[in-house]
């Protein structure tokens, strides 16, 4: 985890989700890329943040991205952020003696069905070795991971809309990482409403 | 017979704790000497030291994290000395601060600079402001960098082993001109004319290096102490926040300014893409 740094940090706000991460990719104090994004999206609705080692964030992303396109073409249908997680889950416990050093977020708005007209909002954590949390509020990963919890506490409240919550998110990353030797270097931040998603890179500290 | 029991029972050729104490401050005697460190009563105080503290790195998973990380330099050029300093302390990974001041005025005419155990430079380079004063008033005349860094030097010396962490230029101007001394914990003491210590000091080095010559103006040397520091900021996890600035001259020494780092990357930044369309521009037109 301490090896590359970084940090990712998703909250709920009304009708919509927010997931960030910072840019930074390290050896140790050595920072070698400013834009290492650690956030992916699964579809429009689905986005997911995988801060910890490097080459497992590359490994997890291919391996996921292979078993969402299976999940895909047998179902013939989106998959939801709850089997999401629990794709990820089981993914990761699959290396349950031998861990990808890797703690995901899971950030996505579920479609309505004629079993549940009005879902909420979903965001989703896991540990290295896929023990599931689902937060109502936020949910954060990575180096910073402490100063995460303590800015987002300190600034989250229920039901943001799209623009407020992209403030408080923005604002919870940026104040965390610079209180953070091993994440920084930038930042992304994706907003996800049911009409679209908003991509912004912010302007953060680069030291 | 009383008198001679009175004369057992309160000894007094040793002085009562409270009387000690009145003489001298602190830790220091009427002298002005240091009464002595304490120094933990097991058998091996180094190895139960090194179990507790994380002295630079060698034992990270202590409980006691000491501030470091840091990026220091100073050099000498024909209009002095420049001494630039970053202002981040880091326990592990967590930011302590990023206001720290890491250029240490012993006085008028002295600096010494920061780097490895903020306490052990602090406190030790304090003291030797108070020793360089006492030899002013015994000798009438303001001591060298040369003597004045061999002081620092011997203290240290003294503890070696004893797990004090520092690594320090002490810069002044006397007699001789400018002059520059690096100073360690391990007892090293070397004279030079460019120096950089931490865990930046890598960074810096790549910059002082392509830009160092000893005939550099005072705004161009000026310039390259605080872009020296910046790019050590950006790169290195442990330094950064603020640049400190100080210039060494014939009658003692001035603080330039405090700058931020990250605000003065976006700056360069700006710089070298105005730079580079301003090149291809040219080429357009050459075309």
């Amino acid at each position: 985890m301490e090896y590359n740094g970084g940090s990712v940090v998703a909250m709920i706000g009304k009708d919509c989700v927010a997931i960030a991460s910072d840019l930074r990719l390290g050896q140790q104090s050595v920072g070698v890329a400013m834009n290492f994004d650690k956030v992916f999206p699964v579809n429009d609705k689905l986005y997911y943040g995988l801060p910890g080692l490097a080459t497992d964030v590359y490994t997890l992303r291919e391996q996921l991205r292979f078993r969402v396109n299976m999940y895909r073409m047998k179902e013939e249908r989106e998959i939801t952020p709850k089997t999401f997680t629990h794709l990820v889950s089981s993914t990761l416990y699959e290396k349950r003696f031998g861990p990808y050093f890797i703690e995901p977020v899971v950030a996505g708005l579920p479609s309505p069905t004629e079993l549940d007209p009005h879902p909420k909002p979903f965001i989703s954590t896991m540990d290295t070795i896929g023990c599931i949390t689902t937060p109502k509020d936020f949910a954060v990963a990575g180096t910073a991971s402490n100063k995460l919890f303590g800015v987002a506490e300190g600034l989250w409240e229920p039901d943001l809309e799209p623009e407020d919550l992209f403030e408080t998110i923005s604002q919870t990353l940026l104040n965390a990482v610079d209180r953070d030797a091993l994440s920084g270097w930038g930042a992304i931040v994706h907003v996800i409403t049911h009409d679209k998603v908003i991509t912004r890179q912010l302007r953060a500290r680069m030291d | 017979m009383n008198a001679i029991i009175q004369n057992l029972s309160t000894p007094s050729h040793l002085p009562t704790t409270e009387e000690d104490e009145l003489k001298g401050y602190g830790n220091l005697d009427e002298m002005g000497r240091i009464k002595g460190m304490q120094i933990p009563r097991v058998p091996d105080p180094t190895a139960f030291l090194n179990l507790y503290t994380d002295s630079m790195s060698s034992n990270p998973e202590a409980k006691i994290k000491l501030a470091h990380g840091t990026t220091t330099l100073a050099f000498r050029f024909k209009g002095g000395i420049i001494v630039a300093v970053d202002s981040r302390a880091t326990a592990g990974s967590y930011i302590a601060s990023g206001t720290v001041k890491k250029v240490i005025e012993i006085n008028p005419y002295l600096l010494g600079t920061m780097a490895g155990g903020a306490a052990d430079c602090q406190y030790w380079e304090t003291y030797l402001g108070m020793r360089c004063r006492l030899y002013e008033l015994r000798n009438k005349e303001r001591i060298s960098v040369a003597a004045a860094s061999k002081i620092l030097s011997n203290i240290v010396y003294g503890y070696k082993g004893r797990g004090l962490s520092m690594g320090t230029m002490i810069c002044g101007w006397d007699k001789t001109g400018p002059a520059l001394f690096y100073v360690d914990s391990e007892g090293q003491r070397l004279k030079g004319d460019l120096f950089s210590v931490g865990s930046g000091s890598t960074f810096a080095y790549g910059v002082l290096d392509q830009g160092y010559s000893y005939d550099l103006s005072d705004e161009e040397a000026q310039e390259l102490g605080r872009r020296s520091i910046i790019a050590a900021g950006h790169r290195d996890a442990f330094s950064g926040n603020t640049c400190n600035l100080y210039h060494v001259r014939e009658n003692g020494w001035e603080f330039i300014g405090n700058y931020d780092v990250s605000q003065q990357w976006y700056e360069y930044e700006a710089k070298k893409k105005a730079a580079r369309e301003a090149a291809s521009s040219e080429m357009a037109v050459e075309v």
